[in-house]
């Protein structure tokens, strides 16, 4: 086949398989996940009724959404009121395809877009994510969705400063935007967050894990403020803005922004693993005669059935990475309560800027130090 | 680069960067002003210069125009779309306009060089971050650094008036 040809046919193939076969089936079970934790964490039962332990529930939602009357209210401004859950679902999912989210498969790479300045495209398109949230807000002609878009936008931008001072110190170490080349650096030199893995000695790899968890800390914490959770969850604080920017929408409008914010929790933690916990790579424990005990690289690029094997490990690898921070989002979300407005800016201004400020610096000098 | 591509990207550019005069409202301007920008950074990425297009969007309609946005919402809208146009405003920018274009024709039209055609570029990788990281500390060390204190003073700046609005 034609190379180009080959291009668009697997590029395509790819984009249908992570969006409709994994990331929106995710996205309809994390909402399930999260009504079962909730309930579990307050001693209830939560969703069992539909099909066995309730699985079958998020496709009678999504039901649902689908049929119930599709009602505009008759103040709002129609044209951005229609555009914006469009806005809202659309950069959550544009982002995951810059992310590895595996070796490689019958020799096909799997990533969708391997460009080299990766990091920085899904910086920009999730800085995108603001208008669906914005518009929705004012094209609702109501004081509360008002309220809520021009808390989110507010939020977003004060965020968006820590989460991009954070990676810097991981640029400085691996010298590449691209991320299958930073991941390809952590698989040889330990994950971001563990860098003394394979150097046990060296003293200044061990150092190094100090700012690089510190990035990892603000890094996590920004997400969690990008993506609305809880306990940043200001944007739709229904104690004090009903349902903040979508108060006014309904049926799959409403669904629409409801799985753009999973969808963006999936990519936020799919962009963590990559960065700093070592992407689709896990080290397997092994034995043989001619090498003893070793830990053995697994991916796509053995010949035969072992490559095969070896690339769908990988990203069940990654997708069980990323499933167990989508737990780890929940979770948090059901045990710390709601900060206050002013307490969330002066964290992310007072507090995490200059943390993340300082952090670089301080990378910067260990790396200075390194041994080459 | 395919001229499918160019023409699309430029059209888009164009069409939406006319939207943002056309509209009477202040909202349906910024966001097609928006769109223009993500039509030129496609432009950039068509020429394979990835970083200049992703800072595009990244600092222009990611950060600029959602401040925009944010300061717009915050007016009344009501009395910007009531304004008549002012027809004769609207003579005389589309005279400048005009005797604009004409002046570029001319000069551009007798230039020698405007008449040979473009020599194919050559293919070729380039990792452009690096390139432009090594031209901004190598060459273009010290304006850069010149830029970065005015940046830092417009940004003190910023504060001290706002903190004295305050008291």
């Amino acid at each position: 086949m034609n190379p180009t040809l080959f291009l668009i046919f697997t590029s395509l193939l790819k984009i249908v398989g992570i969006v409709f076969v994994v990331i929106l089936p995710m996205v309809s079970y994390s909402v399930y996940a999260e009504r079962r934790v909730s309930a579990l964490i307050q001693d209830r039962l939560g969703p069992n009724r539909v099909g066995p332990a309730g699985l079958f529930q998020p496709i009678a939602d999504a039901m649902k959404f689908i049929l119930k009357e599709d009602f505009t209210p008759a103040n709002v401004n129609k044209f951005y009121y229609w555009l914006a859950p469009c806005l809202a679902m659309v950069p959550a999912l544009m982002t995951i395809a810059v992310v590895p989210f595996g070796s490689t498969l019958f020799g096909v790479p799997m990533v969708i877009a391997d460009i080299n300045v990766g990091v920085l495209y899904v910086f920009a398109i999730a800085s995108l994510g603001v208008y669906g949230i914005v518009i929705a807000g004012w094209s609702s002609n109501s004081k509360y969705p008002f309220l809520g878009g021009v808390r989110s936008s507010s939020q977003m931008i004060s965020y968006e400063l820590s989460l991009g001072l954070a990676v810097i110190p991981i640029f400085l170490l691996v010298g590449q935007l691209r991320l299958t080349d930073i991941v390809r650096y952590q698989i040889e030199n330990g994950w971001m967050i563990a860098p003394f893995v394979g150097h046990w000695t060296d003293g200044w790899k061990w150092l190094l894990a100090i700012p690089m968890s510190i990035s990892f800390v603000v890094f996590t914490i920004a997400i969690f403020a990008e993506t609305n959770r809880l306990p940043f969850d200001l944007p739709e604080a229904e104690t004090e803005l009903v349902g903040g920017y979508h108060t006014e929408y309904g049926s799959m409008k409403f669904a629409l922004f409801f799985l753009g914010e999973y969808a963006a929790m999936i990519t936020g933690s799919a962009i963590i693993v990559t960065l700093f916990l070592g992407g689709w790579h896990l080290p397997v424990p092994w034995w043989n005669h001619a090498h003893g005990f070793h830990w053995l690289l697994i991916d796509g690029s053995l010949g035969g059935w072992r490559g095969v094997i070896g690339g769908l490990f990988n990203i069940f690898v990654f997708f069980g990475k990323v499933s167990v921070l989508l737990l780890f989002f929940i979770w948090v979300r059901w045990t710390l309560p709601r900060f206050r407005y002013d307490q969330l800016m002066r964290l992310g201004w007072v507090f995490f800027f200059e943390i993340a400020l300082v952090n670089i610096f301080l990378a910067a000098i260990i790396i200075a130090c390194l041994p080459q | 680069m395919s001229p499918f591509f160019f023409w699309t990207a430029s059209a888009l550019m164009l069409v939406f960067g006319a939207a943002v005069i056309i509209n009477r409202n202040p909202v349906a301007s910024a966001l097609s002003l928006v769109v223009s920008f993500l039509g030129l950074a496609a432009l950039f990425m068509s020429l394979d210069a990835f970083f200049l297009g992703i800072i595009q969007v990244l600092v222009y309609a990611g950060a600029v125009m959602v401040l925009f946005l944010f300061i717009i919402m915050l007016l009344d809208l009501r009395a910007e779309e009531r304004r008549r146009i002012n027809f004769v405003a609207f003579a005389g920018g589309a005279a400048v306009a005009v005797i604009f274009f004409g002046q570029l024709y001319l000069v551009i039209g007798h230039l020698h060089q405007a008449k040979l055609p473009f020599a194919p570029l050559a293919p070729m990788q380039v990792d452009d971050v690096h390139r432009i990281g090594l031209l901004l500390f190598g060459s273009y060390n010290l304006p850069f650094q010149i830029i970065g204190v005015l940046i830092l003073v417009a940004t003190i700046g910023v504060i001290v008036l706002s903190k004295r609005e305050l008291h």
